[in-house]
């Protein structure tokens, strides 16, 4: 693999420069969100509250229906969305419309995107015929470029809308090499995650093929938020303390204090998502207005980047 | 492996890859765990490193009952005027072929050093199997289970009970396999340093394909030398149910070698072969015939997905049949055109269910009926010889048959009314 090397900020290694630049100053706030939950609407104005809050990068969630590294919370996220009617192709028009200034990257599971322009074959092959019984008007556009999977056509996609990388949390760095292709032919960057279970090769495989920053999953188990700090932090960030990306803690953190310790601990940003699909549910549950989530979004936003903040100082 | 017909040189490669399908989706957290579990396979089953072989298969002898029959029936054999042979893994110790694997794993673990299992379950047939192997070696179990599988195969939820198990329930999606599988592996990513996923079918990442269907096969090498024993020859044809494919893989190992013995794989065709994209429902589970290719739990092969990637909900009356995935060497053998794939739908296996029951005294799972529906559907086209296996006995399915068969007018059923009110 040959990627430029660092594009802008010192001591990163991205295709997008604009996801370099944002781990170059203060630690960086990388917040997630499932895009559609619970509606299309009120999804873009809590992708905009995040932003306001402080987010310097936004991991958007392409919603899949097997989703095997989430745990409750994300995963009540996805079944919305889905219900609310998220497709892919609304996903990229989602990014396209989002008002935000800052990099985005996108979340999903490796099927989607292999999937990505290959559906509804002409010709029936691969046993796709049940597809043109069922084809709808969504379909024709589909048409034109169906043929083979692979990620191509989804990363082109991603590109064209704007989006700055992807995170694939079932594409481990044996399967990944179609993926981190296509990424540096469009510019784009793919994140890694290191688990703390990863070590010896693994790390070096990962190390190789890893861009824009390296996702490090503070504990084992899914995604969720936690009371706690993971003692296995330190101990995983020093696995990767050498490595040219910007190093992005993740699972389980759910408030300020906790984002403090984690930069303290080193980190150069923290990637927070359960406890704010939190606020989405609970203001579903409570029929809230959308307006009034959104404030508790970036009111959580702010304390979490300025806990980050504090971590460095 | 003794039986030189079909080796991983030839049709797996060592990657774990079957032609296009095969591979290893998984979080990251697990990938160290597949690797170490690559190992222990290669050493103690491959290599039988310190005497794994011995002691799994005394153990299948002794504990499980082994080998099983093979039994020519002779009442199907003169309706379909073709020599019906039945190999018998409904005789297997918990009623199914599951023990196979589930003993196989659960005893690697052990040698693996590991204190925990944990499994999913459709049907309820393999959790009952792990639960019996776990408790037989002494090993803490969890099993996971959709809410709708256990309201429909409650009599396997006591028996993993009784033998110590815990029972997981899982209620996202529609609470059948699929949800069960990925639920399994959530467990699995938070204890992965000291639990063994005994995963039940040949499915999920490399290496579960190939060492699920490596402690399968005794049933292909038993009913090969078998068959050979009792007709001197080899069969025309061997037909196997088909859902993830642990049992069809097990049936057909041994004779893929074997040129002239055909192979089919035979589905769910549940209530349709036409799918409901808009309700994101394929109203069948066959997977071979209808699918197509993608990514699901850990491995690329044969998927029922709606045109977007996403997984579609399954159905079948069997539970263990309730799928929408199947395993990647099936997938790869199914492509080449080694196996056929075929299906059957619920009316025709409830059929099947009845006519096995009356004709020969074996009440079969409603997954094994599934074979017998597509064996009177092409009586004439299979051969002078065939082999089917019985996947495993129907107790289980006791309370579904009789709900299910009084929805139908199924002209070699007895009188359900007999049992309106259900069994209790």
């Amino acid at each position: 693999m040959s990627r430029p090397d660092a594009t802008g900020a010192v001591g990163t290694v991205a295709n997008d420069e604009a996801l370099a630049a944002a781990f170059a100053g203060e630690p960086a706030f990388v917040p997630y969100l499932a895009v559609g939950d619970p509606d299309y609407e009120s999804s873009l104005a809590y992708v905009e509250a995040l932003a306001r809050g402080g987010a310097d990068v936004i991991e958007l969630g392409l919603p899949f229906s097997e989703p095997i590294a989430e745990g409750p919370t994300i995963q009540g996220a996805i079944v919305r969305a889905l219900e609310a009617g998220m497709t892919p192709e609304r996903f990229f028009a989602f990014v396209e419309d989002l008002d935000v200034d800052v990099p985005l990257v996108c979340m999903t599971y490796y099927n989607l995107i292999y999937q990505y322009g290959r559906h509804s074959a002409p010709d029936g092959e691969d046993g796709d015929t049940e597809y043109e019984a069922a084809a709808g008007d969504e379909d024709a556009e589909y048409e034109a470029a169906a043929g083979e999977g692979g990620p191509r056509a989804f990363v082109e996609r991603a590109a064209e809308a704007g989006l700055s990388g992807f995170v694939v949390p079932d594409l481990p760095a044996e399967e990944a090499g179609p993926l981190r292709e296509a990424c540096d032919e469009f510019g784009l960057d793919l994140i890694f995650i290191v688990a703390p279970t990863t070590r010896g090769e693994r790390l070096d495989r990962m190390r190789e093929l890893v861009s824009g920053y390296v996702y490090v999953q503070a504990r084992l188990g899914t995604t969720g938020a936690r009371t706690d700090v993971s003692d296995r932090t330190e101990e995983s960030l020093a696995r990767v303390a050498d490595w040219e990306v910007p190093k992005a803690v993740g699972f389980g953190i759910a408030d300020g204090e906790q984002a403090e310790r984690i930069v303290a601990a080193g980190a150069d940003g923290i990637i927070v998502g359960s406890a704010l699909v939190d606020i989405v549910a609970e203001g579903v549950e409570n029929g809230d207005d959308a307006d009034v989530v959104a404030d508790r979004i970036e009111a959580k936003a702010r304390e979490l980047k300025a806990g980050a903040r504090r971590g460095r100082e | 492996m003794t039986d030189a017909t079909h080796t991983d040189d030839e049709n797996a490669e060592s990657d774990g890859r079957f032609g296009r399908y095969g591979g290893q989706y998984v979080p990251e957290a697990l990938m160290p765990a597949l690797e170490e579990l690559e190992d222990a396979y290669g050493r103690y089953v491959l290599e039988n490193e310190d005497g794994f072989l011995e002691e799994f298969h005394r153990r299948l002898d002794d504990f499980g009952g082994r080998p099983t029959p093979l039994q020519r029936a002779d009442r199907l054999s003169e309706r379909y005027d073709t020599e019906v042979y039945l190999k018998r893994e409904d005789l297997l110790h918990g009623g199914a072929h599951k023990l196979n694997n589930a003993l196989g794993q659960v005893l690697l673990a052990k040698y693996m050093g590991k204190d925990r299992i944990i499994a999913e379950t459709g049907a309820g047939q393999h959790g009952t199997a792990t639960a019996m192997a776990a408790a037989h070696l002494g090993m803490p179990c969890t099993i996971y289970m959709g809410e709708r599988d256990i309201n429909r195969q409650r009599p396997n939820v006591f028996r993993m009970k009784i033998n110590g198990a815990e029972v997981q329930p899982v209620t996202t999606g529609r609470g059948t396999l699929k949800e069960a599988i990925s639920e399994t592996m959530r467990d699995w990513a938070a204890t992965v340093e000291d639990t063994h996923y005994v995963i039940g079918s040949v499915v999920g990442p490399h290496p579960f394909p190939s060492m699920v269907r490596e402690f399968q096969a005794v049933i292909s090498r038993e009913a090969r030398a078998q068959v050979q024993e009792k007709t001197g020859r080899l069969p025309d044809a061997v037909l196997a149910c088909a859902g993830g494919g642990s049992n069809t893989m097990g049936s057909f190992e041994a004779f893929i070698g074997d040129d002239d013995v055909d192979l089919y794989a035979v589905e769910a065709g549940g209530s349709s072969l036409s799918v409901d994209e808009e309700a994101g429902v394929a109203p069948n589970s066959a997977t071979l015939s209808t699918g197509g290719e993608g990514v699901l739990h850990g491995a690329r092969t044969k998927l029922l997905q709606d045109h977007h990637g996403q997984i579609m909900e399954s159905h079948s009356v069997s539970a263990g049949l309730d799928y929408a995935g199947v395993g990647p060497e099936l997938a790869a053998l199914a492509d080449e055109g080694r196996v056929t794939a075929a299906n059957v739908d619920d009316d025709a296996a409830l059929e099947a269910f009845h006519r096995l029951s009356t004709d020969e005294g074996i009440i079969p799972a409603l997954e094994t009926a599934h074979a017998f529906g597509y064996l009177k559907q092409r009586q004439d086209e299979l051969g002078d010889l065939v082999v089917v296996t019985v996947s495993g006995r129907g107790d289980k399915d006791l309370e579904t048959v009789i709900e299910e068969t009084e929805k139908r007018e199924i002209g070699n059923a007895p009188d359900m009314s007999l049992f309106s009110g259900g069994l209790r």
